[in-house]
């Protein structure tokens, strides 16, 4: 039996932002109007979107407006990433280009290898979650990079006195970015099934799915996001590497947070 | 007698940063024989001169020439083996004094290491000692046996001795001039007056963006 939630259902679990609010109130936190904002938002956002999945991955509908989607799901991403971590430079480009590595290894093993069947109800969501894991990846790394490069310039210079080249110099820097970036989602890969339940697994359960089935779709998910970040961090920092350093190997300058 | 080949020339070498001009149409002749110490005061201008020389900066104008080749036209990596560099502060890698070494030459054996640290008048038994727990000057000398790795025919100094106390001063000046005895070029920037007349065999001022008391400066080839 599948389990669907009605409109009643839906104005009724508006009752949940209201305790939020509620809380706010009370504690005097003045977080209301932000809830009530964020909540109507994310409501509008859904809906806009259920509307375009139906249109998009509606039977007989051509693969073509999915592939469509989730190319401009890549460069609102691309953009979202450079917004979030302006003091990364060339950060659009940089992550267009991770985004796209990624894209083309994760979805190469899934659906060149028929995990799942090619069709705009597998692609757009697995690329969704591809995509938002990554986005949040290529901010760390790119970040954690610029950082380590900017603070430890004077152990960076003191390798390249010694004749390293560029790439070798940064080479501990773009570890310790790496490693930063990928930890939380090797943690949260680790606790998955005894700490929470992943939303895939959840949505899937509760739309009436078998739970053995809904686990195999979650593990599938997880190996996605993992080798997705894994990717997309790796082409940030080996990207970045060739924008901070000079042909000549001399690091560029990276203005102090407080300069920009 | 004719003059030995400069180590450094500079022709009318210019640096811009944020609009000002830190140097200014310096042109002037490093020797390379000896200890040639640039002094000044802070903010005229001497590490800028002295990153020019291994390329961690190039000029907005001008040219520098090392041992009558333009820089431009070396390859940077092989030049920084060449022109070695002790910065201002020192700067340990993570790992054993032995670690630090083989930065730059991943393949030398512990023998080697032991003379670089004797060159350098450290205990050789240090090697094995994590570099982060030694004192300061021991820390710069392990710095400065790092660059010696490379063997480089020229060594860059900026102000190699000013986090440093008095005796770990003179040691480290005492082994410089041990180094320049062994035909290596060595352009040390300071702006301790005393120091400069120890250590010196030259001394040339840098002063508002030009360098004065330089051979070239008093004779314009």
């Amino acid at each position: 039996m599948n389990t669907t939630v009605s409109w009643l259902g839906l104005a009724i679990s508006l009752l949940l932002v209201a305790v939020a609010a509620g809380i706010s109130w009370w504690q005097r936190l003045g977080l209301q109007r932000q809830i009530l904002i964020a909540a109507a938002r994310a409501l509008v956002q859904l809906l806009l979107v259920g509307a375009a999945l139906t249109l998009i991955i509606s039977p007989g509908r051509s693969i073509w407006w999915s592939w469509l989607w989730v190319t401009a799901m890549l460069g609102y991403a691309a953009t979202v990433a450079r917004r979030r971590a302006p003091e990364v430079p060339h950060l659009l480009g940089l992550a267009l280009a991770s985004f796209t590595a990624a894209a083309v290894v994760t979805l190469g093993v899934l659906f060149g290898l028929h995990v799942f069947p090619l069709t705009g109800r597998t692609l757009v969501p697995i690329a969704g979650m591809m995509i938002g894991n990554s986005m949040t990846a290529t901010v760390l790394a790119g970040r954690r990079l610029t950082d380590e490069l900017r603070d430890k310039r004077d152990e960076v210079e003191a390798r390249l006195a010694l004749g390293q080249a560029s790439r070798q110099a940064a080479a501990p820097y773009v570890r310790a970015a790496l490693r930063a970036a990928l930890t939380p989602q090797i943690e949260t890969t680790k606790a998955t099934g005894l700490v929470f339940l992943p939303g895939a697994m959840t949505g899937l359960i509760l739309a009436g799915v078998a739970p053995l089935q809904a686990v195999l779709v979650q593990a599938v998910v997880m190996f996605l996001v993992l080798a997705a970040t894994a990717t997309t961090t790796v082409v940030i920092a080996l990207g970045l590497i060739r924008r901070l350093f000079t042909p000549d190997h001399r690091l560029m300058y990276l203005p102090a947070p407080a300069d920009r | 007698m004719t003059e030995p080949p400069a180590a450094f020339e500079f022709t009318k070498v210019s640096v811009l940063r944020a609009g000002r001009r830190v140097l200014d149409e310096v042109t002037a002749s490093i020797p390379a024989a000896g200890i040639t110490v640039v002094s000044g005061p802070s903010g005229a201008g001497k590490t800028t001169l002295l990153r020019l020389c291994n390329r961690l900066e190039v000029p907005d104008a001008g040219m520098v020439r090392y041992r009558g080749r333009p820089l431009d036209e070396l390859d940077p990596l092989a030049l920084r083996r060449r022109v070695g560099m002790v910065f201002q502060r020192p700067i340990p890698f993570p790992g054993t004094v032995a670690d630090n070494l083989r930065v730059a030459s991943p393949e030398a054996g512990p023998d080697e290491l032991r003379v670089l640290l004797s060159r350098v008048a450290l205990d050789p038994g240090l090697l094995d000692q994590e570099a982060r727990t030694l004192s300061g000057g021991e820390l710069q000398r392990v710095c400065l046996a790092r660059t010696l790795v490379t063997r480089p025919e020229t060594l860059l100094l900026d102000e190699p001795t000013s986090a440093l106390d008095d005796q770990p001063k003179r040691v480290f000046e005492t082994t410089a001039r041990e180094l320049a005895a062994q035909d290596i070029t060595l352009v040390w920037i300071t702006h301790d007056d005393a120091q400069a007349l120890r250590v010196a065999d030259r001394i040339y001022q840098l002063r508002d963006g030009h360098l004065t008391g330089a051979a070239a400066e008093e004779a314009p080839p």
